[in-house]
């Protein structure tokens, strides 16, 4: 399997060296980084050469990584079924870039982009129609970018008394609870709350 | 309205006719859930049709990331709700992969014999509805009676008659008692008889042929450009199925064959999951054989697993793994992998990016319903509006994988 893979990446390579910035072979799966700015025809090239096919679009997503200069990583799946395999595409995003659009290679990254735009708030140049497409009508901000709180900033409730929906800021009984179970002697960051053994509060010496 | 711009009267005034917009959902019986459809008619044949989903959109991915792992295995019963086991699968085998697990044979012979009774709870309410759908009462009737015999399986095996969480990283959580194997295989052999049942209603139905029959052609292209798996594959001739492709699990020693369609009609794919049941059952009868024949663990013991009971009673270590498994959980290595099953619906994937903590960087779930979904639009264009119910129940849509 990953014999296969690895000739797979060199005809890949051999092809469009300048496409290709870099690329690895892990848990028996291929990805291949390129810039954003030459991915559309890398698809295509990934569509169209005959040894690889790659004529399915499996899936489209990002992942948010906020201390990154390039913030955004858009990870692209690509399967063939004529040869029975599968490449993962990695291009890397500034916030204040945006993304060439795939619509015209593959019809069906429309609703695949128009989830990323919805979710991390990135542009496709190129793309038909970009709505939002999981979130309320209306909705504002991205939610699956990591800044953005897992309790969102609005909630719903039907008015009894105004007899419709209404938005208000979110309110919550208590805290969300995010616990934290790492191990405090395996690299969590955060420091124990004061149980007043060690000086305590008013910063007595401990009780000899 | 050819030559209507060269003259003016009150008659051409009423002719000039503007096509009509109308909501489909998001509360209609046939749109299978929370679909809200904005179709575009000209007289009754659809011109466009815009889905608009999101209705039922839980933020499963956010919730995902601040949860550890075995938490968010609930999660996965909650997306296709009609055949949970299989998405639970597929999230157990990203985990597996990334840590390097060996599942035990036992309970890689249960995951098999719990997706296909998946697959099965999840045709025979496909099948059912969508003749509904088109005008017959009573194959639900019928269809429900089975379904619910195979969630009283889901029951014994793991407490719930829906949500299971009954697939773990590592195996599955309890080993199947033997009067249920027994059960099990008792019912594969009267399955068949019931299928005929259900087919003599419907098969050869003039109704239902008129309906279907031609109805939501699928073509090799389409396949290609909007991204199908699954039935919407196989009703078109190809014969691509993950489990011979790429084997996951235990599949390559199990014998069954992949039903293809001829037209990639509607018909066709109601064919194909009807014949997808019956090798179904065909899987459900071996593996019940070779469950017999393998006793043993149904979990692999060690990190990503909790110790036996036996253990717990007699080893602080055990106690305290134990402990820790269920209030830190388990750390999955630094990585990225994307797992994907035939789900019944078609190709469920997890992208699953570790990043050496305790919950997953970020995991993204990949519904082969959404894509199906997208290509409404192409599909239906030309059609009749009433071939729209017909064109949703063989997409085979679940809201809960949709909108996540």
């Amino acid at each position: 399997m990953t014999e296969a893979l690895g000739q797979l990446l060199e005809q890949i390579t051999e092809k469009r060296p300048d496409a290709v910035a870099r690329s690895t072979i892990e848990h028996g799966e291929l990805t291949v980084v390129v810039a954003p700015s030459v991915l559309v025809g890398f698809v295509e090239f990934l569509r169209d050469d005959p040894s690889c096919q790659f004529s399915t679009l499996v899936d489209i997503t990002a992942v948010d990584y906020p201390p990154r200069d390039r913030r955004f990583e858009i990870v692209y799946h690509l399967l063939s079924m004529r040869q029975n395999h599968r490449v993962r595409v990695k291009a890397m995003l500034r916030p204040s870039e945006t993304m060439p659009s795939l619509v015209s290679v593959h019809p069906s990254a429309n609703w695949f982009e128009r989830e990323v735009f919805d979710m991390f708030g990135i542009l496709f140049t190129g793309h038909p129609d970009l709505r939002r497409i999981l979130t309320d009508y209306g909705f504002r901000g991205y939610p699956l970018r990591k800044d953005f709180p897992t309790t969102g900033y609005t909630e719903v409730r039907y008015d009894e008394e105004l007899k419709r929906v209404v938005y208000e800021p979110v309110s919550l009984v208590q805290e969300y609870r995010q616990f934290d179970f790492m191990s405090p002697w395996e690299g969590a960051d955060h420091i124990l709350p004061d149980d007043g053994k060690r000086g305590g509060r008013d910063g007595a010496p401990p009780p000899e | 309205m050819d030559g209507a711009r060269n003259f003016e009267d009150a008659r051409a005034g009423e002719q000039r006719i503007r096509n009509f917009n109308i909501n489909f959902g998001p509360q209609h019986p046939a749109a299978h859930g929370v679909l809200r459809l904005v179709l575009e008619l000209d007289g009754e044949i659809v011109e466009r049709c815009d889905p608009h989903i999101g209705l039922l959109h839980r933020g499963t991915e956010k919730l995902m990331e601040s949860r550890t792992y075995l938490q968010n295995l609930p999660y996965f019963d909650r997306l296709d709700y009609v055949a949970p086991m299989n998405q639970e699968h597929a999230w157990c085998l990203a985990i597996e992969r990334l840590v390097g697990v060996e599942v035990p044979r036992r309970a890689s012979l249960i995951r098999v014999l719990y997706s296909e009774i998946g697959r099965i709870l999840n045709h025979l309410l496909n099948v059912t509805t969508q003749a509904l759908d088109v005008g017959a009462l009573t194959p639900p009737l019928w269809g429900f009676e089975e379904r619910e015999k195979l969630m009283v399986f889901y029951e014994r095996a793991c407490g719930a008659r829906l949500h299971a969480a009954y697939f773990r990283p590592g195996g599955v959580h309890q080993d199947l008692p033997p009067d249920l194997i027994d059960d099990i295989e008792a019912w594969a052999h009267e399955f068949p008889k019931v299928l005929d049942d259900i087919e003599g209603l419907l098969t050869e139905n003039r109704i239902f042929k008129q309906r279907n029959a031609d109805i939501g052609v699928v073509t090799e292209r389409d396949i290609m450009n909007w991204g199908f798996s699954g039935v919407m594959v196989r009703g078109s001739g190809l014969a691509w199925d993950l489990r011979r492709a790429q084997p996951y699990e235990c599949y390559d020693e199990f014998e069954f064959l992949i039903p293809v369609g001829k037209n990639g009609d509607c018909y066709d794919r109601y064919l194909c999951r009807v014949a997808e049941m019956r090798e179904s059952t065909k899987i459900v009868l071996q593996s019940v054989e070779k469950l017999r024949a393998a006793p043993g663990d149904v979990l692999s013991r060690g990190k990503v697993t909790p110790p036996s009971r036996s253990d717990m009673k007699t080893s602080m270590e055990a106690l305290i793994h134990h402990f820790k498994l269920y209030t830190e959980g388990f750390h999955v290595p630094e990585g990225e992998v994307y797992a994907a099953v035939e789900a019944p619906k078609g190709e469920f994937g997890v992208y699953l990016v570790a990043d050496g903590t305790n919950k997953p960087y970020r995991a993204k779930l990949r519904a082969p319903g959404f894509l199906h979904l997208q290509a409404m639009d192409h599909i239906s264009k030309g059609h009749q509006l009433a071939d729209v119910s017909a064109i949703i129940g063989t997409m085979d849509v679940v809201f809960g994988e949709i909108d996540r």
